[in-house]
């Protein structure tokens, strides 16, 4: 009987205990003591720091990697949380190779840059292992603020609100807070139940209440959030994927890559994790690499990303790309999905027709590629689903099917702020969330406090 | 190839690299390692008089300071004097010599104040066929409490006295090694010339703290509780080291007079660079301290393939060429103009250039050129001080470069000129000399 990598279909169990254990350990072991010595020794402190242009909360990088050089690990923490509540998290999770740490001027210099999102976690470690809380919260305002997720901006906002006093109630739908940091980073980031942890870490300065199972349009509805706090933020990210137009994708065996990804991070035993012996990823971005890994880690025998465009067109970095190589699974370039092929009503292969440029469009060439796959995942992008929020109140304003807000994060309904994935104009990173988040509820602080009443 | 052989005050050795007395050279067993490594020379760690040795702290004997990487900067001592048996060094020290005639063995000396002292210990010294000896009047710790060491070498009438019965009862060559703790380091140097001296060697070591533990209040090293000022040598004491060689080979009064090189030499260049000032020769210590005796291979290379470089065929022709160079700041040329320039290609926009310039210094550095993070020297603000140069990360990105004479100097609105000008004729010099017409 076929065992391990080479049972057919999709099937769990493929690895021994200790397989699992070493495939999903720390992508990023923490730096210690030495080695965060070492590596901060490193850091020019830049005027008008490149890397802290480029980390969208703005982080005053070469001070906190100079407090941890000078032995203030703590003052280092804080010097992150003053502007990312969450910088643990995204330490872990950052692309910080095409954020500060491509723009580090030793990349320029000698190709190697410090390593900022190493050195950030190890500050923020220091701090969160000691329980350190920099933050008290200000005189109660009186205030009362809905958030709508327990994501990045969710948390983000949360956090700050509370810290001006104001009173927080997040409604969460899912079970657990922690919006993709909890159901939707590769596993192998975020080791130790982190993301519950950070949840923990950020809600305890206070004020804050986490009512999970809590749904927008299920369990209550916009109109009532309006009526009952002094503001509402959104901040529940995307609650669609896109379809694969493919034929007979409802064939089983064919699943979502986010919802893939999520079970994953839940599973408490990976081996009970059911995982095809030929996969096939749709998609160019993070969500096609960390379903494409994590599926050979499960211990499928053959994993292939295929992407309709080519290699720079990808969303996913080329550190994430890489890591996809290091791991065996293959990439492909230049293939849009056609036709599932099923069998007795389970996919047996995935029919893919080579694509190209034809002026600036994509079109098919017509040749054809036939590839057999036991389980596909669609990683093509998630959407935004706006019927959650209209039809329960004045109709808010989209752009590009996501929510508009201006710079300050307001929507174009009066008391109605939002920030994250569900945003117009974001960029998908948890990072950029927190950084909305964080501003959002800074002009939510200002007009709860300028007009007078509180 | 070059010839690096070294002839200081008729000691010969293959090479100028002597190890400094110090603990490297306590003893036979570390003296055979540096000669089988390649060290030209050692000068042996200091003995004293006979009798029961001194004896030494049983904690930590010294401390550091470092760079970046923890690159160690400066070690500081606070160890004394040989605590082995005099009996003991001399027999070794005998034998070593006997083992490694090629190579020079100098008798580091230190006893008290008193001719007697001086009187007694040349001639067991002188038999065990040393090549020659140095007073040791620079340690400036513990002995010197004794009235020895740095007590003596801070007092020039005892230094031209303790040299002159050193040369009435040696035939040895005798080098006296000065303390730099005191204010104008020529007077040492003339006293020990003033005796007869028949060389220098310098800088001993800087009375220093290394640091001061935070928790406990206690300076370091620390001796159960305590710390006492030390000894601080290594990369950090160059530049001092540097100045007063230079100030003893261009002083009149001991021009000429053969001076031994020491502190912070590390490298090949190093040593070139005192040598360069007026070093007949160099002594190292911090660097074997801090690498091990190894580090003489790349001096030796390095020396040899710099002179070869530039066809010097052998020490004679590099000792002393800095020395005409070192002049008092009067004298500079005050029509010499220097701009900052930065290559852009090499440049990786770290902004310390500009940072730098516009906090402390002129505002000569751009940050932002349309809209493009962009350093530029505005030549208009430029002074040419050279700050910008000594922050950049990168050697060799930013440079200073002369403006030929009649060039426009867009700062002055002046052309340079070719003319030599110095402060001593400057027309804002109340004290200027004028011209006699």
């Amino acid at each position: 009987m076929a065992t391990g990598h080479f049972i057919e279909g999709i099937a769990g169990g493929r690895l021994s205990s200790e397989q699992y254990a070493d495939n999903f350990s720390d992508l990023h072991p923490p730096l210690d003591h030495h080695e965060a010595l070492v590596e901060s020794d490193r850091c020019y402190f830049c005027y008008d720091a490149p890397c802290m242009n480029a980390c969208p909360t703005s982080i005053d990088i070469p001070l906190f990697i100079r407090q941890i050089a000078t032995g203030n690990p703590l003052g280092s923490a804080k010097t992150i949380f003053d502007q990312n509540i969450l910088g643990g998290m995204c330490a872990r999770v950052c692309p910080t190779e095409t954020l500060c740490e491509e723009a580090c001027v030793r990349e320029v210099a000698e190709g190697k840059p410090v390593q900022i999102g190493r050195l950030q976690r190890y500050a923020t470690d220091v701090a969160m292992s000691e329980g350190k809380q920099f933050y008290k919260r200000a005189e109660p305002t009186g205030k009362s603020i809905a958030v709508v997720g327990a994501g990045p901006a969710g948390l983000a906002a949360a956090h700050r609100l509370a810290r001006h006093g104001h009173d927080v109630t997040i409604l969460e739908a899912r079970p657990k807070a922690g919006g993709l940091n909890e159901y939707g980073i590769a596993a192998y980031k975020s080791v130790d139940d982190f993301a519950q942890a950070e949840v923990d870490y950020v809600t305890s300065i206070g004020g804050i209440d986490i009512q999970n199972g809590k749904a927008l349009g299920r369990d209550f509805q916009l109109a009532d959030l309006i009526r009952n706090y002094d503001a509402v933020f959104l901040g529940m990210g995307l609650g669609g994927v896109n379809a694969l137009r493919a034929e007979g994708e409802d064939a089983g065996g064919v699943a979502n890559a986010v919802e893939f990804i999520a079970e994953l991070r839940q599973a408490s035993d990976l081996s009970s994790l059911p995982v095809g012996r030929r996969v096939v990823v749709i998609g160019g971005g993070m969500t096609a690499i960390d379903a494409a890994v994590q599926s050979k880690l499960l211990g499928a025998e053959e994993v292939t990303i295929c992407y309709r465009r080519g290699q720079e067109h990808m969303n996913a970095s080329e550190f994430e790309q890489d890591l996809a190589a290091a791991n065996g699974v293959t990439i492909r370039h230049w293939l849009q999905p056609k036709r599932v092929i099923a069998e007795n009503g389970k996919v047996s292969a995935i029919e893919l027709e080579y694509t190209a440029m034809s002026g600036d469009k994509l079109i098919g060439t017509g040749e054809m590629l036939r590839l057999n796959a036991d389980q596909v995942f669609k990683a093509i992008g998630q959407s935004f689903v706006p019927a959650h929020l209209n039809g329960s109140a004045e109709q808010i304003e989209l752009e590009g099917g996501r929510i508009k807000v201006d710079a300050e994060g307001r929507t174009s309904l009066a008391k109605v702020w939002a920030g994250g994935d569900c945003i117009f104009g974001g960029d998908d990173l948890t990072v950029s969330a927190v950084a909305q988040g964080r501003d959002a509820a800074e002009s939510i602080h200002r007009a709860l406090t300028s007009n007078g009443r509180a | 190839m070059a010839d690096i052989r070294n002839n200081f005050i008729g000691i010969k050795s293959p090479n100028p690299f002597w190890l400094a007395s110090a603990p490297p050279t306590d003893k036979a067993y570390n003296v055979e390692r540096a000669f089988k490594a390649g060290w030209g020379g050692v000068v042996w760690k200091t003995l004293g008089e006979e009798g029961p040795p001194v004896v030494n702290v049983n904690g930590p004997r010294y401390g550091a300071i470092w760079g970046a990487d923890r690159r160690l900067l400066g070690l500081n001592n606070i160890e004394l004097i040989t605590d082995r048996d005099l009996q003991t060094n001399l027999r070794e020290m005998k034998q070593v010599k006997m083992n490694w005639p090629d190579r020079a063995l100098i008798a580091s000396i230190m006893v008290p104040c008193v001719e007697e002292s001086w009187k007694a210990i040349l001639p067991l010294v002188e038999e065990t066929g040393a090549d020659g000896i140095e007073l040791n009047f620079g340690c400036p710790h513990g002995m010197s409490e004794r009235g020895m060491g740095s007590a003596v070498g801070q007092v020039p009438e005892y230094i031209e006295m303790v040299v002159r019965w050193c040369k009435q009862y040696t035939r040895m060559p005798v080098i006296t090694k000065l303390t730099p703790n005191i204010t104008d380091i020529r007077k040492p140097a003339r006293a020990a010339h003033a005796g007869g001296t028949d060389a220098v060697s310098l800088i001993n070591t800087i009375n220093s703290i290394t640091g001061v533990d935070l928790d406990s209040f206690a300076p370091q090293p620390t001796i159960d509780g305590k710390g006492s000022h030390g000894g601080y040598c290594g990369p950090a004491v160059k530049p001092i080291a540097m100045n007063m060689v230079a100030e003893i080979a261009r002083d009149p009064e001991t021009h000429g007079l053969p001076i031994s090189g020491i502190g912070g030499i590390t490298t090949w260049r190093d040593a070139a660079e005192f040598m360069a000032l007026g070093a007949g020769n160099v002594q190292v210590c911090t660097a074997a301290m801090t690498y091990g005796f190894k580090i003489v291979q790349e001096m030796i290379a390095g020396l040899e393939n710099w002179m070869d470089e530039k066809g010097h065929a052998s020490l004679s022709d590099i000792i002393g060429r800095a020395t005409p160079n070192v002049t008092d700041w009067q004298y500079l040329n005050l029509n010499y103009v220097a701009k900052a320039h930065i290559d852009q290609d090499a440049c990786i926009k770290c902004g310390r250039c500009h940072i730098a310039c516009e906090d402390t210094s002129h505002q000569a550095i751009t940050s932002m050129v349309d809209g493009v993070r962009h350093f530029e020297v505005i030549e208009a603000e430029c002074v040419g001080c050279n700050l910008c140069v000594n922050v950049c990360p990168v050697e060799g990105c930013i440079t200073m470069q002369p403006l030929a004479a009649g060039v426009l100097d867009q700062r002055t609105g002046l052309p340079v000129s070719q003319i030599y000008a110095n402060w001593t004729t400057h027309p804002n010099n109340p004290m200027a000399k004028v011209a006699a017409e």
